[in-house]
């Protein structure tokens, strides 16, 4: 009981002391803030080009198209070889009759202009859609398919993917870099301002010490303090958080225009990512009145 | 009987770093209840003598029971122990200027952690016996200098310490207002506490009629029994 008195007393002290020196807390609780928005921002984005990676992953197909003047015969004998390779998953055959149709069923322009060209006039290619097992390998199949007789050409998205995922992932360790340096600023900034309240309430220390406080019962208030300081701090990220991405995933409905890049549901989603932000508040919070304490609250 | 000494002094000196002898083996003993002034020149150690009892210092050399414990050997940890068992009282008040009076003598015991009605009670008490209830809402800087120093030593004996340590009390104050401290001090003392005050008012030390200990470029001058002060007439 009386341990929890105390803490109450220290808590609700820590907690006007944060209000009453408000402009002199706002850069750090700024500080947090700017910290944290980075955080949850690129958790959000690492959270969706991941799901995006996977989905685009679990598609992954090379398409192989075939001389223009290829025979049926060849088209099924293709068929066994490319059977015969490492790594693959399905194989399907799409004839350049079939691709016509489709293309002319799926737009006006296309019919206009392959209308003309039927049976042996197509000037289309058959292609063999090949999907793979393992990613990491498609290069590797794709340059085997290529070199099979009557291959004109082979064409697979994996370049362009890994290009996105590469440049996502070079963000994520950038921001990752940049949140590393704002939670030090932020230590520094959070320390500096325990600082100066312990400056200013000097006297009260030293009353304190003559009634017989312990050095306990007298850091733990200035330790409550950075820990307010972060939490007031996380107030607004957290907010934008939860607002934020349902608004988001509300707008996109799901979805980002292509179905590869499907949304992760919001709940619980942003409430692990508010939990996270919080953490990350509190131990800030706390390393800062830490260092502070540690630094001037020499007994 | 041990147990009667409340603070005992064996061979104490004190040298402080930049190589200022402030006590020099002194020893003397402090029985339960007694009220003792410190008298002696500017700078012949007085209140080094208090701060090593308080364990604001720590001696050179030498031992210092304060009720049974060698405060010398006490580590800055563990300091709070001992504070909690005595009151320290200054010439400057030190009261927090933000803070009413009932709130600064209550600071001494929230730290404890004590339930607001048992502060209350004993608030009231130590404000009662400083003669300074009516005042509980004001704030220092509507106080005088002598209701300032009551205010103090209310703070000091609100958690019923053994001991009070006062450094020149009065050293701020007009002979009326001291003698009235004085009152405060006696009644503190009536009630069972030890007090131990360094003063250079000799005025107010013959007239208390307590025992007296003056110091001598850090020695023990002499040590008068209750009532055989006699200041120096000019
Ligand atoms: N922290 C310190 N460091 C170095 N010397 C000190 C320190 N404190 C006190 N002294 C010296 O020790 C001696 C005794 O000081 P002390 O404060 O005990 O004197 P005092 O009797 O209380 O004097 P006063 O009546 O002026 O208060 C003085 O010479 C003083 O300069
Ligand atoms: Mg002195």
């Amino acid at each position: 009981m009386r341990v929890f008195r105390m803490l109450g007393r220290d808590i609700r002290d820590a907690f006007h002391s944060v209000i009453r020196n408000f402009s002199l807390s706002l850069a750090s609780i700024t500080c947090i803030v700017i910290t944290l928005l980075i955080v949850s921002i690129s958790i959000m984005l690492s959270a969706v080009v991941n799901n995006f990676a996977d989905n685009v992953k679990k598609d992954m197909t090379i398409i192989a198209f075939l001389d223009v003047d290829i025979t049926e015969d060849r088209i099924n004998e293709m068929k066994l070889e490319l059977e015969k390779l490492d790594n693959i998953e399905s194989i399907t055959f799409d004839s350049k009759a079939k691709i016509a149709s489709q293309m002319m069923k799926d737009s006006p322009v296309f019919e206009s202009i392959l209308g003309d060209y039927t049976g042996d006039n197509n000037p289309l290619q058959d292609t063999y859609l090949v999907k793979v097992k393992e990613v990491e390998k498609i290069g590797d199949t794709a340059k085997k398919i290529e070199s099979i007789v009557n291959v004109e050409s082979v064409q697979y998205g994996a370049g362009m993917v890994e290009q996105l995922i590469d440049v996502f992932s070079t963000i994520r360790t950038i921001s990752l870099g940049i949140v590393g340096a704002l939670i030090i600023v932020t230590i520094f900034l959070i320390s500096n301002t325990i600082k100066i309240t312990i400056f200013s309430r000097r006297k009260e220390i030293e009353i304190m010490r003559l009634v017989g406080a312990s050095n306990i019962n007298i850091k733990i208030p200035f330790l409550f303090e950075g820990i307010f300081l972060g939490l007031f701090g996380s107030i607004i990220p957290i907010l934008a958080t939860i607002y934020g991405y349902t608004y988001l995933y509300d707008y996109f409905g799901g979805y980002i225009s292509i179905k590869t890049i499907q949304l992760i549901k919001p709940t619980p989603f942003v409430y692990y990512i508010a939990l996270l932000l919080v953490a990350i508040a509190v131990i800030v919070g706390s390393l800062g009145s830490w260092r502070a304490v540690k630094k001037h609250l020499k007994i | 009987m041990i147990l009667l000494e409340l603070i005992e002094l064996n061979n104490v000196t004190k040298r402080f770093k930049n190589g200022t002898e402030a006590l020099n083996d002194v020893s003397l003993t402090i029985s339960k209840g007694e009220f003792v002034f410190i008298i002696g020149h500017t700078g012949c150690g007085k209140s080094t003598l208090v701060k090593l009892i308080y364990r604001e210092e720590k001696p050179t050399s030498g031992e210092i029971f304060v009720g049974g414990v060698n405060v010398a050997k006490v580590r800055n940890r563990k300091v709070y122990k001992i504070r909690r068992k005595m009151g320290v009282v200054f010439q400057d008040f030190k009261l927090l200027e933000k803070l009413t009076v009932y709130e600064n003598v209550a600071f001494a015991l929230e730290i404890f952690g004590l339930k607001s009605s048992e502060i209350h009670t004993k608030v009231l008490k130590a404000l009662e016996l400083v003669d300074l209830k009516g005042k509980a809402k004001s704030y220092p800087d509507q106080l005088s200098g002598g209701e300032k120093q009551r205010v103090a030593i209310a703070r000091a004996i609100v958690n019923g310490p053994k001991l009070l340590i006062c450094d020149e009390p009065t050293g701020n104050l007009d002979e009326e207002t001291s003698m009235g401290i004085m009152d405060v001090l006696k009644n503190v003392n009536a009630i069972g506490t030890t007090i131990i005050m360094v003063s250079h008012d000799t005025h107010i030390v013959e007239k208390m009629k307590k025992r007296v200990i003056e110091l001598e470029e850090g020695r023990v001058k002499k040590d008068y029994a209750k009532g055989k002060y006699k200041r120096a007439r000019v």
